[in-house]
């Protein structure tokens, strides 16, 4: 079962703290050794204890991104923990969007068929039990109404995206940044002893 | 190795045939000849469970690797359906063979589009940690950078160096070819940074190294400003600056408006004509250290290939795009689509008759090519009057060959030196200049 779990709401207008719904469609990785992190419990996967990695998984059925487990390690400075949750934030924007788009998509998709073939008279199914579609000319219509009925929300979520993707990449390197100092001073107090 | 593809149908076998005819017909030239080599291996087969056969043809044009760059991103891919294999072999019917190599054609194009297929499907189901691995490091890198593609803009900067009315300079070809390339693997690298969610969602990019998590965003992004900075300053001090500021402009034009615009307005493909068009311009300034009306020409003639070519493809990637949410005129406006294709296959044939004029090439250049200009403007008519599936890829696959037997043409038509000093005109200026921007 998932686990809602609340975080910060952040700068993101979809996230409403589902970290992970139904996002594991794997049949689960390694066994999990004891391997505390916080988020694997919704997702069905439990890195090994051993790892002190991320672990990042196979596409999600609805949304089709890739569901990552984040590692916390045991000194997580302050600047790390923000990048961590930053990108836990984004993960799961981006997952309630493209999962509810989707959706939203197949299920228009299935209407309109639905509607077109009424209209021409035919069923849902032939006589072999074969699925009835149109074909790509027919099925024009249908796209090109889709995309402008969700035009709109496509350029709200580009610009989060975009916002999105930027500080966490500046995260990133700060934190990087931060590491390697802290490993420069580590090593010139071991020479200095 | 980088690419790694498993030929596990019989069917396939007659494949090579057809392709050493294919190689025989456009045989003399390196660049042609390496261009079907990419061809070759650029195979894809990736089957899941419905067991359709994806063919990955570059975006939007082959031959501009900033335009492959955005034409990656449109996710040019013709699905194939094919009868299911059962895991013993079994022979495919002889039409689905020729399907499968017209498939392979175009999955040329395509940059990061080869893959063993068992290995594949089954490393997609399981978890993996997320650690940079250095052996695999060099292969990521090159899907990064869509290394395919950019090796394709660089033969287009290669076709304009060499067409530019100045004696060769090998030192001047070698750095402007390599700036090119490291400029181009740098805007190709943050156009895939800017669309993780976006490729995610398309059937044709799911396998790019930061939608798999391969490698981090800000490793991305260091890889680009290190080929970038390094590739403009190359072509600023080592060719000229303004190959150098082309370059840049290329860049910022790739990765700071047409990637964007993907998901804005239809106007994206004119953008996208327009980055395509740039390298042989580049090439050709590299050469001759100024924008003539030969680069112009070069660039004009590149451009308009690019619309046949692109929005032929993207005819049969409506689904795709209505979903990804990205806004190309196939979409939404079929007709325009289809006029703007054969507008521009017209325009090829009226830039080939231009080039004489501008003392690019002899006069046999225009009646040589007009056979395949007037083929694909044929197609061009067919498709705009069909509007369906097989003509739009008639189309396309035309525009595979065409790019390149044009170029072909044309540099075999080059003017000689020998002619044009007996006219006494600038190419003594030319010589000069090319003296003075070459490295010292």
């Amino acid at each position: 079962m998932a686990v809602v779990r609340a975080l910060r709401g952040g700068g993101c207008c979809y996230c409403r703290l589902l970290l992970s719904s139904s996002s594991a469609s794997s049949a689960g990785g390694p066994a999990a050794e004891g391997g505390e992190r916080q988020e694997s419990a919704g997702l069905h996967f439990s890195p090994p204890a051993h790892s002190c990695k991320d672990w990042i998984g196979p596409p999600d059925k609805h949304s089709n991104l890739r569901p990552v487990v984040f590692y916390v390690p045991p000194e997580e400075s302050p600047l790390e923990r923000r990048l961590r949750e930053a990108r836990q934030e984004a993960q799961a924007c981006d997952q309630r969007f493209w999962a509810r788009h989707n959706r939203a998509f197949r299920q228009e998709k299935e209407e309109f068929i639905y509607s077109r073939l009424k209209a021409k008279g035919l069923e849902m199914r032939d006589e072999t039990g074969q699925k009835a579609t149109l074909n790509a000319e027919e099925m024009a219509d249908f796209y090109k109404d889709f995309l402008s009925k969700n035009f709109r929300k496509h350029m709200q979520y580009n610009r989060d995206w975009y916002k999105r993707n930027f500080t966490i990449t500046f995260l990133m390197g700060q934190v990087a940044l931060a590491r390697a100092l802290r490993r420069l001073r580590w090593k010139k107090k071991d020479a200095g002893n | 190795g980088l690419f790694v593809w498993h030929l596990k149908n019989p069917g396939i076998r007659q494949i090579p045939c057809q392709f050493v005819h294919l190689c025989r017909v456009a045989n003399d030239r390196l660049i042609t000849f390496q261009y079907f080599n990419f061809l070759k291996r650029m195979y894809v087969t990736q089957y899941n469970k419905d067991l359709s056969q994806r063919a990955k043809p570059k975006s939007d044009s082959v031959a501009s690797p900033f335009r492959e760059l955005q034409q990656l991103e449109q996710e040019k891919k013709i699905i194939h359906k094919i009868r299911p294999i059962p895991p013993v072999h079994q022979r495919l019917p002889e039409t689905s063979s020729r399907n499968e190599w017209r498939e392979i054609k175009s999955a040329a194009e395509t940059e990061d589009s080869v893959t063993a297929v068992r290995a594949e499907s089954k490393d997609d189901r399981q978890w993996k940690e997320m650690k940079l691995r250095l052996d695999d490091l060099p292969g990521i890198l090159a899907r990064l950078s869509k290394i395919k593609l950019t090796a394709l803009v660089v033969s287009t900067a290669s076709a304009g160096f060499a067409m530019a009315p100045v004696p060769f300079d090998l030192t001047c070809f070698l750095l402007a070819s390599l700036g090119t390339g490291l400029a181009s693997c740098a805007a190709n690298s943050i156009n895939q940074f800017f669309e993780v969610p976006f490729d995610s969602n398309m059937n044709r990019t799911k396998n790019r190294p930061l939608v798999r998590g391969q490698i981090s965003p800000l490793l991305a992004v260091c890889f680009a400003a290190s080929c970038g900075i390094p590739g403009i300053a190359l072509l600023t001090l080592g060719v000229n600056p303004l190959t150098g500021a082309l370059g840049a402009f290329n860049i910022f034009l790739y990765t700071c408006c047409y990637t964007p615009m993907k998901r804005m307005s239809i106007a994206n493909t004119w953008v996208g004509a327009v980055v395509g068009a740039i390298p042989p311009v580049m090439g050709w300034t590299a050469a001759t250290g100024s924008l003539d009306a030969g680069a112009l020409l070069l660039g004009g003639i590149l451009y308009s290939w690019q619309f046949p070519h692109f929005n032929a493809l993207s005819w049969g990637l409506r689904e795709d795009y209505s979903r990804g949410g990205y806004c190309m005129m196939s979409v939404t406006h079929p007709g325009l689509c289809r006029r703007v294709a054969l507008r521009h296959c017209l325009a090829l044939i009226g830039l080939s008759a231009v080039a004489p004029v501008l003392d690019i090439t002899t006069w046999t250049f225009p009646i040589i090519s007009l056979p395949i200009n007037l083929y694909i403007s044929y197609l061009g008519f067919r498709f705009y009057r069909d509007a369906d599936r097989s003509s739009s890829r008639k189309l396309f696959f035309c525009s595979l060959w065409h790019l390149p037997m044009l170029l072909l043409v044309m540099f075999t038509c080059k003017k000689s030196f020998v002619e044009k000093e007996d006219k006494g005109d600038l190419l003594g200026g030319n010589r000069s200049r090319a003296m003075e921007i070459r490295l010292p």
